[in-house]
């Protein structure tokens, strides 16, 4: 792809995540794919840096030569992040974790989500601030996964949370971002970086996240449940990159009126 | 012995350590993570660390997820 005028812009300053740089500002999932194989191009092509990984119970006794997800998804190459998908508890989210840091040889970074019930899969902020504070207190670093409120959030990067994470809209709904001004509520006062998780549809809601100026976005059904995965990851990659951009330039201001963009002078009328 | 496996019971004939439960369940040079009644034990231990009867072992590698 060419593109010659963004050669001449100034370079945006990197996501740093718990004091890592990242050049990508977005974060994928490895779930609903159809094999690895497709995990891995979609992954490839969304430009993603951090992806998160889920921490099950292994097969026994089932084909020994079964690939595994972190042969595709190498950790020398990315910075995988383990979530806490599936916990209902504060108990069960810091045992994955703790399973999840001795699976990755130590590696402490990890995506904390605590799930109130089934069927909305909204985040139990009791059990996530009682969860963060006890992986924080064991030197974990804790991306988290909760509601967007103001407050919570706010709660949850005093804890020493290294970036906080709202939903747009239920996990996998796809409705994209329900409540932009919850969201620019969380940004006015944050000092770790916000990102959206979950409720990502398509490219012009994650566009909306990174035009609100979070600092990236987390999808994962959003690319895996396209038609095409792989064109989507693109589209995807484009549009956070684009958002960003948006942001960055600073939106014209809204009028009610219209504001003619050819000069009234030299009219032959 | 008895013990309890990811859920399942298994039955050992010795008292063995995880390394051997490991190589026996063909796990051997993948990506996994041990606990034992809800405690880790550390990859460094898995050779000296016994199972005894009715242990509760979990082994769990990553999956794709979001």
């Amino acid at each position: 792809m060419t593109n010659t005028v963004s050669s001449s812009l100034p370079v945006d300053k990197p996501l740093i995540v718990a004091g890592k740089e990242y050049k990508s500002r977005l974060l994928v999932g490895t779930g609903k794919y159809k094999d690895l194989a497709e995990t891995k191009a979609a992954i490839e092509m969304s430009g993603a840096e951090i992806v998160t990984v889920a921490v099950r119970r292994t097969n026994i006794g089932q084909n020994a030569d079964e690939p595994n997800l972190l042969d595709v998804i190498s950790p020398d190459k990315y910075t995988i992040l383990p979530n806490t998908a599936g916990c209902y508890t504060a108990k069960d989210a810091v045992r994955t974790c703790k399973l999840a840091r001795e699976l990755l040889g130590g590696h402490d970074l990890v995506k904390l989500e605590v799930l109130g019930d089934q069927k909305t899969l909204y985040p139990n902020v009791t059990e996530t601030l009682s969860a963060a504070e006890t992986l924080i207190k064991d030197g974990f670093k804790v991306m988290v996964y909760t509601t967007d409120d103001p407050l919570i959030a706010q709660r949850l990067e005093e804890m020493g949370c290294v970036a906080v994470m709202p939903l747009g809209a239920p996990i996998g709904s796809g409705l994209g971002i329900r409540n932009p001004y919850n969201i620019k509520m969380i940004l006015e006062n944050a000092k770790v970086p916000i990102l959206v998780d979950a409720g990502v549809g398509t490219a012009s809601d994650a566009s909306i996240a990174m035009e609100l100026g979070c600092e990236g976005v987390l999808m994962n059904t959003a690319i895996a449940a396209a038609k095409d995965p792989i064109r989507m990851a693109n589209a995807m990659r484009l549009a956070v990159e684009s958002g960003r951009e948006a942001w960055l330039a600073g939106r014209m201001p809204r009028k009610l009126y219209a504001s003619a963009s050819s000069p009234i002078d030299g009219l032959i009328i | 012995m008895k013990i309890q496996i990811n859920g399942e019971p298994l039955e050992l004939a010795d008292k063995v350590t995880i390394s051997v439960l490991v190589s026996q369940m063909a796990l051997e040079g993948q990506r996994y993570a041990i606990e034992v009644n809800e405690e880790i034990v550390s990859r460094s231990n898995h050779d000296t660390h016994c199972l005894n009867d009715g242990d509760q072992v979990e082994i769990v590698q990553a999956i794709g997820g979001g």
